[in-house]
């Protein structure tokens, strides 16, 4: 992966954006970046998939722990705007049921 | 990612057993069946001795039970698949992670796996999984340069799991393509990443299980730890039909595939909990507005909560992602629940306060704290619980798995043997799996009777929660063959249920003269000789050479062990009682005392055998004793008192000679 984004929305919540490559080797940054923000006191976490290119199954995983984090501290997380491999990875796994992604982060922002 | 394979590689990864020795299975596979079908027919039919029903009766079901068992040996060895030579081993640049799972065996004992780990001649990152946290080993880790991993934070008052839980752990902590599982006491070869890696070649390979061989047993085997047939045809035969199985240690799995489980479990489990809230949850509400007509704001409220539930039940019908819909009725429930706790509470606080100030006495207000508000507006009955249960129901079952350390449990939980459930749900997903017979690590059996029987209740405890859990026969994703597979291990299991009938009946029918079969005659023979001789040959053809004798002794003279494993693990999966199991120790307890107690119910069965064998001698010099029944079942106790004989080896047994002291 190339670089995880962090930018704070001005309608409350965080919106993260990992590009490149969400896998084995770069889902505990993922994990880390998001723990920060709830530590920060943010509780609507936002993460934007449009531009990552590819996921495996170890950052689904990370994507479900981070969702773990964010209702525990009663928040939520949301994704956004899957790419292609990736929307076809969330429907293999099923986990689409679970994780429905929205289609801008606008929309996700809303409650 | 997809590793290159060459075309020697694909010959190897489709190498099966020679089309010459299957068909001679086969050949005896269908002579056997036809045999055993022959007999146990007629057995029904004709030769049930219905006076004697209490014991006719459970006679037949027995031998039904041995010829299901029979056929489904028969079934996985028609399509055996003894692999030879493995696949090249990929070209460097794969990682791979060496787990090494402790819990209470002594440090000497796990730094020898461990040092051997290190030596594994393929790159490779080594780590010590201690679920019993020393700092012993975590310093002695270091010390060699490997990875040290223990429970994180999240696991604190969370269930553990045992060692399912340490390798869910571990696999959140770590990042190899591929993981090697070793126990504590498996020295690993050198080899053994070289002679498995190359199976994954196959990109829908999830799963290399090598044998389980243990170096301290004497090749007299006393107390049967080794398991050729085991690591061999049987997990051959299952191979044949892609169902073998994960054994828990000497295996290498997918990390890939291992994750794809846990979220697709994580996925499963959410939406059944999420259908069980909401089911609940109605009917929650249907009782408390029973019980509150009449009062008109409680009546709203549950009015309310109604709603509440309605929308999330068709949001979910419409498809909508439950992460959403669990997230709006969690916050629409505990906006209701805060609000009427609230103001019941200040409405009973005002209550209480002008009964203090009618009363005299100045302690009154002051003995009322909020703990006992608390409890008044917590009343079971009362419609304002009914929606805190129902809050309390949002957030146990919500999107998060609270109740667990990780959301993400690619080892299964369910059974204290976490192995064979996670490779049924592998094969569930549509992975392969794969049987290696190389014996490429070397372990250390239990030395003492004790830790032996533990042990084998433990193994058939957990395959039979699994049974209750998850029956294989019911699993739709599952091939009919890979269905029959797991379900065959299952039913061997059960064998502890036939023994007991195997040995009561040649008692009662020589001591007592009941006779559950009509027709011990010339008929009796020629249906039952066949049988029993070809069913024999067909063990000698599959096994090809390795001994099957300890492993048939075992499985008769241990059905007090294989009864309470079933019994036990019943109680366990539809009562919630716990198993009572223990972790199995390594070394030997030292204290020279023999353990008759510990086979109580085999020492009275020989007896019991040997008595009767006293009092047909009596019956035929009294010539009460007629025809040939009483032959037959002479045999037939001496069959059963062979078997049992291993029994008294086994309590005679010291351990090895020299082997472990070093390590104990």
């Amino acid at each position: 992966m190339t670089s995880i984004d962090v930018l704070i929305a001005d309608a409350g919540g965080v919106v993260i954006t990992p590009s490149g490559r969400l896998t084995v080797v770069t889902a505990p940054q993922l994990r880390t970046v998001v723990a920060e923000q709830i530590a920060l006191g943010h509780r609507l976490i936002v993460v934007d998939l449009s531009s990552t290119e590819f996921v495996d199954s170890s950052g689904l995983g990370a994507l479900v722990s981070c969702l773990k984090s964010a209702r525990q501290a009663g928040g939520d997380l949301r994704i956004v705007a899957p790419t292609e491999q990736v929307a076809m990875v969330l429907k293999m796994t099923n986990l689409d049921r679970i994780l429905q992604p929205r289609a801008s982060v606008a929309d996700a922002l809303r409650d | 990612m997809t590793m290159n394979a060459t075309r020697r590689d694909l010959r190897l990864l489709e190498h099966k057993t020679s089309p010459r020795r299957l068909a001679v299975i086969r050949i005896v596979i269908v002579l056997a069946a036809a045999s055993g079908l022959n007999y146990v027919v007629w057995r029904w039919l004709a030769s049930v001795n219905w006076d004697s029903w209490w014991i006719a009766v459970p006679l037949v079901l027995a031998e039904t039970y041995s010829l299901i068992d029979s056929l489904l040996f028969g079934l996985g060895a028609w399509r055996i698949r003894e692999r030879g030579e493995p696949p090249a081993p990929p070209a460097a640049g794969y990682t791979v992670d060496v787990f090494i799972t402790t819990y209470n065996e002594p440090v000497e004992l796990v730094l020898r796996t461990a040092r051997a780990a290190i030596d594994i001649s393929y790159p490779h990152t080594t780590w010590i999984l201690d679920d019993g946290d020393r700092d012993e080993v975590r310093a002695a880790a270091k010390e060699l340069g490997i990875g040290f991993i223990t429970r994180s934070a999240d696991w604190i008052d969370r269930p553990r799991h045992a060692k399912a839980g340490n390798l869910n752990n571990a696999l959140l902590a770590t990042e190899g393509e591929f993981v090697l599982v070793l126990d504590a006491d498996q020295v690993p070869d050198a080899l053994i990443l070289d002679r498995t890696l190359g199976y994954f070649k196959d990109p829908t390979v999830a799963l290399v299980q090598t044998p389980q061989w243990f170096e301290n047993v004497p090749d007299s085997d006393p107390l049967g730890s080794q398991a050729p047939l085991f690591y061999g045809p049987i997990q051959q035969s299952k191979d044949g039909w892609n169902a073998a199985f994960f054994c828990g240690s000497n295996a290498i799995l997918r990390r890939e595939a291992l994750m794809q489980l846990g979220i697709s479990r994580y996925v499963e489990e959410v939406e059944q909990s999420v259908y069980r809230a909401i089911t609940t949850s109605r009917r929650l509400l249907a009782r408390a507005r029973e019980e509150a007509a009449g009062d008109r704001r409680v009546t709203l409220a549950l009015r309310r909560a109604a709603e509440i539930v309605e929308t999330a039940r068709t949001e979910i019908l419409r498809g909508d992602g439950i992460s959403d819909v669990t997230y709006r009725f969690q916050r629409g429930i505990d906006a209701i629940s805060t609000e009427y706790a609230d103001s019941d509470i200040a409405l009973m606080r005002d209550n209480l306060r002008e009964l203090a100030a009618l009363s005299n006495d100045p302690d009154t207000f002051a003995s009322i704290d909020d703990a006992a508000l608390e409890l008044l507006s917590n009343r079971d009955t009362s419609p304002i619980a009914a929606i805190e249960a129902i809050s309390l129901l949002a957030n146990a079952l919500n999107v998060d798995r609270g109740d667990e350390a990780q959301a993400i449990m690619p080892m299964a939980t369910i059974s204290v043997t976490e192995d064979m459930a996670t490779s049924m749900r592998l094969h569930g997903l549509g992975w392969r799996s794969v049987y290696h017979g190389e014996i490429l690590a070397s372990g250390l059996a239990p030395e003492d009777l004790e830790t032996m029987l533990g042990q084998r209740l433990r193994w058939a405890q957990g395959t039979m929660q699994v049974f209750f859990r998850e029956n294989p026969l019911l699993q739709r994703r599952l091939s009919i063959g890979q269905r029959l597979m797991y379900f065959g291990t299952m039913w061997s299991y059960l064998s502890g249920f036939p023994a007991l009938v195997y040995v009561s009946a040649p008692v009662l029918c020589l001591a007592f003269g009941v006779i559950p079969v009509t027709a011990y005659s010339l008929d009796f023979f020629a249906r039952f000789l066949p049988f029993l001789v070809l069913n024999q040959l067909l063990f000698w053809v599959v096994a090809a050479g390795r001994p099957t004798w300890r492993g048939a002794q075992y499985s008769l003279a241990l059905f007090p062990v294989w009864i309470e494993a079933v019994t036990s693990a019943f109680r366990n999966v539809f009562l919630g009682q716990p198993l009572g199991f223990r972790v199995t120790s390594k070394t030997r307890i030292e204290d020279g005392r023999r353990r008759w107690d510990l086979v109580k119910p085999q020492l009275y069965v020989m007896g019991a055998l040997v008595v009767a064998l006293v009092v047909v001698s009596i019956r035929i010099l009294a010539g009460q004793a007629e025809g040939i029944a009483p032959y037959v079942n002479i045999v037939w106790v001496f069959y059963d008192l062979a078997v049992f004989s291993i029994i008294i080896r086994a309590v005679l047994y010291r351990g090895p000679v020299a082997t472990t002291k070093e390590i104990s």
